[in-house]
C-alpha cells in the first residue's frame, strides 16, 4: 500500500454509449425530416406572428357583457362533469372489483378488463360523436361520454390497486367463514379504499376539464359556447370563456385537495 | 418481513364529520344536477335503437377507402404526436428546472413556472388548436403545436416532480469537485431523472397519439379530417374504417411504450 496509483484510473467514469448517441441521431433526422413533411416556410411563420398579435389584440379586453350565457354554459358542464362522475365512479367500482385477477377467475376478468381497455382507447371526443350521433345533441351525450372515460380509466387503476393488495387479510376473513360481500367489504375495501377516493377526485377533476370540451362536438356545456364564439369570430368573449375555464379547473383542483385531505 | 407497527384507531369525530360532509354535498350536487340538466327523456328511451342504427350503418367496413385517404392521415397524425411531444421539451424541461425546488430557490420563479405549468394543463388541446388554427390557418401546425402546448404542463409538472426527488449527494460530490453548473446538471442531474424522463415522455407521446386523433375536427390536420369529412357526408362505412386505423394506432402506441420501457428501466 503505497499511496493511490492514480495513473489506473484515469477511465473515464462518463462513457459515451454509442447506442444512445446513435437514437437521438435517428430522433434528429426524424425531426428534420417531419418538419419538411409539415411545410412550414418562415413566410408563413411570419404570418402567424402577425395573426396572433392580431388574435391577442382583439382577445385583450375580455368581454363578460354575455355572462348569462357564460353562466348557463358553466352550469351545464358542471352538472355534466358531476352526474358523469358518480355514475361513472359507482360503475367501476364494480368493474375493477370483477376485473382484478386476484378475485377472479381468469374467464371473468379478462373481458371485463378488454371492456374497460375499449373504453379507454378512444379519446373522449370521438365517443362524444358517437353518442351526439345516437342520442343528439345536448348533455346526455356528454354524460354518457365521460361515465365510458372515467370507466376506462379508474376501473383499470382500481383494478391494479386490487391486485397489489396483501392477500393475508383476505385469506384471514375467509377463515372466520365470511361470505363473498363480507370479504370484499372488509378485508378488500379498507386496504383500497383511501387510493380509490384519489382516483376518484383525480377523475372528478378531469371530467370537469373534459366537461368543457365535449361541447365542442355538440355534446352540451361550455365547449359549445366556446365553439360557436370562435365560429363567430367573437374573440373577447373567447377570451372570457378561457378565463372562466381556467378558473373552474383551479377551483377543481382547490376542491379536490381538500377532498384528499379529508380522506387521508 | 416488516413488523406491523401500524397504530390503528377510530376516526375522530371532526374526521366523521368532514367525511359525511363530503359524502352529503355530493349528493345533494348529483341530486340538483339530475333535477336542472336538460336530458330529453325520448333520446334516452330510443339511444339504444339510435346507435344500433349507427353502427348496422358502420357496416361492412370500407376498407378500400385506406389507401385513398385514410393511410397518409394517418401518418400526419403520428408525426403530429410525435412532433408536438418533442416541441414540449423545448418549454417543458426549463419549467421544469425552474419548478424544482432543489435546482432553483426563488419564490418567484416556482409561481411564474406554476402558473404556466397549470394554464398549459387547463386548456384543453382542442381549445389550443383552435387558437392555433385562427393563427396559422388549418393544417398540420396548429396540430403539432396545440400538441406541444398541452403537453408542456403534463411533461413540466412530473419531470419537475422526478427532479425534486433525485439523491443530493452526488450532486453534492460534482460540487465539492467545482464542476461547472452545466456539468452538474448534465452528469449530477441527469442521469438520475433519465429513466423518470423517457418514462414521462413515452406516456406523453402515448396520450398524444390518441390526443392528435381528435385535432382534425377543429380543422389542425391528421385523421380526424378524414373523420370529421366522411362524417359529414354520412358516409358511416369510411367513418368505421377511420375508427378502426385509430383503434389500430392506439393500440400498436401501447405495445411501443410498454416495449421500449421495459428495454429502457
Amino acid at each position: 500500500m503505497a499511496g493511490i496509483n492514480s495513473s489506473q484510473n484515469r477511465e473515464n467514469p462518463f462513457k459515451q454509449n454509442w447506442f444512445v448517441t446513435a437514437t437521438w441521431l435517428i430522433v434528429i433526422c426524424y425531426v428534420v425530416y417531419s418538419f419538411q413533411a409539415m411545410g412550414l416556410s418562415w413566410e408563413r411563420f411570419n404570418d402567424g406572428l402577425g395573426h396572433a398579435s392580431n388574435l391577442l389584440g382583439r382577445m385583450v379586453p375580455p368581454n363578460f357583457s354575455r355572462w348569462s350565457l357564460l353562466l348557463s354554459g358553466l352550469i351545464e358542464s358542471l352538472e355534466i362533469a358531476i352526474i358523469s362522475s358518480i355514475f361513472g365512479i359507482f360503475i367501476s367500482l364494480f368493474l375493477g372489483l370483477v376485473a382484478a385477477r386476484n378475485l377472479m377467475p381468469t374467464w371473468v376478468s379478462t373481458p371485463v378488463r378488454m371492456l374497460i381497455a375499449l373504453c379507454r382507447t378512444f379519446h373522449p371526443v370521438i365517443i362524444a360523436i358517437l353518442f351526439v350521433k345516437s342520442v343528439g345533441f345536448g348533455a346526455l351525450a356528454g354524460i354518457l361520454t365521460l361515465i365510458v372515460a372515467s370507466v376506462g380509466f379508474i376501473a383499470k387503476l382500481f383494478a391494479e390497486a386490487i391486485e397489489e393488495i396483501s392477500l393475508k387479510q383476505v385469506e384471514a376473513i375467509r377463515a372466520t367463514g365470511a361470505g363473498f360481500t363480507s370479504i370484499i367489504l372488509f378485508s378488500v375495501m379498507p386496504q383500497v379504499f383511501s387510493r380509490f377516493i384519489g382516483f376518484s377526485t383525480y377523475q372528478l377533476d378531469s371530467n370537469l376539464r373534459n366537461s368543457t370540451m365535449v361541447g365542442i362536438v355538440g355534446a352540451g356545456g361550455l365547449g359549445g359556447t366556446l365553439f360557436s364564439a370562435f365560429q363567430r369570430f367573437d374573440y373577447d368573449f373567447v377570451a372570457a370563456i378561457l378565463i372562466i375555464i381556467i378558473a373552474l379547473i383551479m377551483f377543481g383542483e382547490f376542491l379536490s385537495n381538500i377532498v384528499r385531505r379529508i380522506f387521508r | 418481513m416488516n413488523t406491523i407497527d401500524h397504530h390503528w384507531q377510530r376516526f375522530t369525530l371532526k374526521q366523521k364529520l368532514s367525511r359525511y360532509a363530503v359524502y352529503l354535498v355530493l349528493i345533494i350536487a348529483f341530486f340538483q344536477s339530475i333535477k336542472s340538466v336538460e336530458v330529453i327523456p325520448e333520446f334516452l328511451l330510443d339511444a339504444p335503437e339510435q346507435m344500433a342504427d349507427m353502427f348496422a350503418r358502420m357496416w361492412p367496413i370500407d376498407f378500400a377507402y385506406y389507401p385513398v385517404a385514410v393511410h397518409d392521415a394517418m401518418i400526419e397524425t403520428l408525426n403530429i404526436a410525435t412532433l408536438g411531444t418533442l416541441i414540449t421539451l423545448i418549454f417543458a424541461i426549463p419549467l421544469a428546472l425552474m419548478n424544482a425546488s432543489n435546482i432553483v430557490n426563488s419564490a418567484w420563479c416556482h409561481w411564474i413556472s406554476r402558473f404556466f405549468l397549470v394554464s398549459s394543463r387547463s386548456v384543453n388541446s382542442l381549445v389550443w388548436a383552435l387558437l392555433f388554427v385562427s393563427i396559422f390557418g388549418p393544417g398540420v401546425i396548429a396540430g403539432v403545436l396545440a400538441i406541444a402546448f398541452r403537453s408542456i404542463g403534463f411533461v413540466g409538472k412530473l419531470l419537475g416532480e422526478a427532479i425534486e426527488e433525485v439523491n443530493m449527494g452526488s450532486i453534492e460530490a460534482l460540487k465539492a469537485t467545482g464542476a461547472s453548473w452545466l456539468s452538474i446538471l448534465l452528469k449530477g442531474y441527469w442521469p438520475q431523472v433519465l429513466p423518470a424522463f423517457f418514462s414521462i415522455v413515452l406516456f406523453r407521446w402515448d396520450i398524444n397519439v390518441r390526443e392528435s386523433a381528435v385535432l382534425g375536427l377543429v380543422g389542425a390536420g391528421g385523421i380526424g379530417v378524414v373523420l370529421d369529412d366522411s362524417m359529414n357526408l354520412f358516409q358511416w362505412d369510411r367513418v368505421a374504417m377511420s375508427l378502426l386505423a385509430i383503434f389500430a394506432i392506439v393500440i400498436v402506441a401501447e405495445i411501443v411504450v410498454v416495449n421500449i420501457r421495459k428495454r429502457l428501466i
